[in-house]
């Protein structure tokens, strides 16, 4: 190999300047670009209305949209607490029954053989069309919600779970064989952690899930009367033409739903960090 | 300690009629091609399979389950556990509580050259270093017999040397026995006191050679004209086992790697 004795410092290539110019261009770019974007469609929302004079129940400009979110912050948070305590509630069980049935089916090939099936069939079976029979067996109004955002989310955990409990290196289970492990501490402690990466895949799958599972339940059930969430208003504000405010509560919805995502997200990458790969930021 | 006539056939002839005596103390190596039931026989010493025919026979006191211990080819370490709780792991399934198992484990970690490393995670390690941890995990329970397959082959050479050493070190302060499987004649002449050269289709003993060369062997070891002469032999007896007839009746070709 060539030496370059040259002591004094190498200036960068023109390659190596370019490549730096793309990765601070990419940095604020990443950010400013979708921002750009996201202003542009307000205001060319906003200039549509102005210019073809759209009267606001048909399309309320962006302001009026802001302002119904103000003047209804009340109704519409109370609204919003309700839908998140379904979404919530709803994954929450999703979790337990999910990773429950998957740590069964684990137990044994035959079991899960069995009762894969009634899985998929309830996963595949559109969730408006189930409703009606929940409606005939079920009386509570948040129980039927529950239940019906309980059968749309946990499915991903269920499936994803269940593979990961089924991906455990072979030698390292050789390896708990070799030391006379139960069977309870071959699910503590290595099939369990194993099936970690996969079970948060998952639950982020299953937290948007949750959200769409109540909000599509209480559209259903909604004509049955007392609910309260956000996908009430929705309906409400549509019979009543007040469209300004049923563009708030979608708002708030697809915000729950970014805010979801966030959140569990950030979970994942703090669980996985120190040691999954998907979390790793490119290093070398 | 003797492990008597172990005969087995197993599966598609993995192993024909293997015998193999094993004494306390041995370094033994079992050197063949790809293919020729090393790794099969390995598994079965170890109990993580069964032999279709023939019998492990222990002579001596019985062997516990904390009595062998196991080296994969690959480190196999548990990604999402730190240092500390792989070697921990096979004293935990035993019971040990982590107080307890911390002077045993910090031990092992020492003889291995790791200490410090204890909270570090596996991706942060070097092959070699992982597969340190891997030899102290094997070791942590003071097992009487020392299985390893091909431990070593994923590491570059210098790693290697070095780890060859180290092993031949701990071999001889802890007084365990070792069997060793291995495709390099040099690093089984270089660590072993007893090659054992198996030949293939199907898995067979085909000879052995005695390593004599008294212990410690140091890196000056490597360049001797002794050790020269003993690879010599061991490669003889392994090209015999290349070309020995396959008592195959299918396949045209016997694969030779």
């Amino acid at each position: 190999m060539a030496s370059i004795d040259d002591s004094a410092p190498v200036p960068l290539d023109a390659e190596e300047m370019r490549r730096l110019r793309t990765a601070k261009l990419e940095r604020i770019g990443k950010w400013a670009f979708p921002i750009a974007i996201m202003c542009a469609a307000i205001v060319a929302w906003d200039r549509i209305v102005v210019w073809n004079a759209i009267p606001h129940y048909i399309l309320p400009r962006p302001q009026d949209v802001l302002q119904a979110l103000i003047d209804d912050r009340v109704l519409l948070f109370s609204s919003l607490m309700t839908t998140l305590r379904i979404t919530g509630l709803s994954l929450l069980l999703a979790v337990v029954g999910g990773v429950g049935l998957a740590v069964l089916f684990a137990q044994s090939k035959w079991v899960e053989m069995s009762f894969f099936p009634f899985a998929i069939v309830l996963q595949v079976t559109p969730i408006v069309a189930i409703f009606p029979l929940i409606n005939i067996y079920v009386d509570n109004q948040m129980t039927k919600l529950l239940l019906c955002a309980w059968i749309v989310a946990f499915f991903p955990i269920l499936s994803n779970t269940t593979l990961g409990l089924n991906s455990v290196d072979r030698n390292l289970r050789d390896l708990f064989r070799l030391n006379g492990a139960t069977r309870w501490q071959e699910l503590r402690y290595l099939r369990l952690p194993a099936a970690m990466p996969y079970f948060l895949g998952g639950l982020k799958i299953a937290g948007g899930l949750a959200l769409i599972g109540a909000v599509v339940a209480e559209f259903v059930a909604g004509s049955a009367g007392q609910s309260s969430g956000l996908a009430s208003r929705i309906i409400e504000a549509g019979y009543r033409l007040r469209t300004a405010r049923l563009f708030a509560a979608l708002i708030l919805i697809s915000l729950t739903g970014i805010v979801i995502f966030l959140v569990l997200s950030w979970i994942s990458h703090m669980v996985l960090r120190r040691w999954h790969e998907s979390a790793m930021k490119q290093e070398r | 300690m003797r492990a008597v006539g172990k005969r087995f056939s197993n599966g598609v002839t993995a192993l024909e009629r293997v015998d193999l005596t094993l004494r306390e103390g041995d370094f033994l190596s079992l050197l063949g091609p790809s293919g020729c039931g090393k790794s099969t026989a390995l598994r079965i010493v170890a109990g993580l399979s069964s032999p279709t025919t023939g019998l492990l026979d222990w002579r001596g006191p019985p062997l516990a389950r904390t009595d062998i211990g196991f080296v994969f080819q690959e480190p196999t370490l548990m990604p999402w556990a730190n240092v500390f709780d792989n070697v921990w792991l096979p004293l935990r399934l035993k019971g040990v509580s982590r107080k307890d198992a911390t002077p045993a484990v910090s031990e092992m970690l020492e003889r291995v050259h790791l200490t410090g490393f204890e909270d570090a995670v596996p991706r942060e390690l070097s092959g070699g270093m992982k597969m340190r941890v891997s030899i102290a995990r094997g070791l942590v329970t003071k097992p009487r017999v020392l299985l390893m397959d091909e431990p070593f082959a994923a590491l570059d050479e210098i790693t290697r040397f070095t780890l060859n050493a180290d092993l031949l070190e701990l071999w001889q302060d802890e007084q365990f026995t070792v069997i060793f499987v291995t495709h390099s004649v040099f690093e089984s002449v270089f660590l072993s006191n007893r090659i054992v050269v198996m030949a293939a289709r199907p898995g067979r003993v085909f000879g052995e050679v005695a390593v004599d060369a008294p212990y410690p062997r140091d890196e000056a070891f490597r360049t001797s004209p002794e050790y020269a002469a003993l690879c010599r032999k061991t490669s003889d007896v392994l090209a015999g086992a290349m070309t020995a007839p396959a008592l195959t009746k299918a396949g045209a070709f016997d694969g030779v790697h």
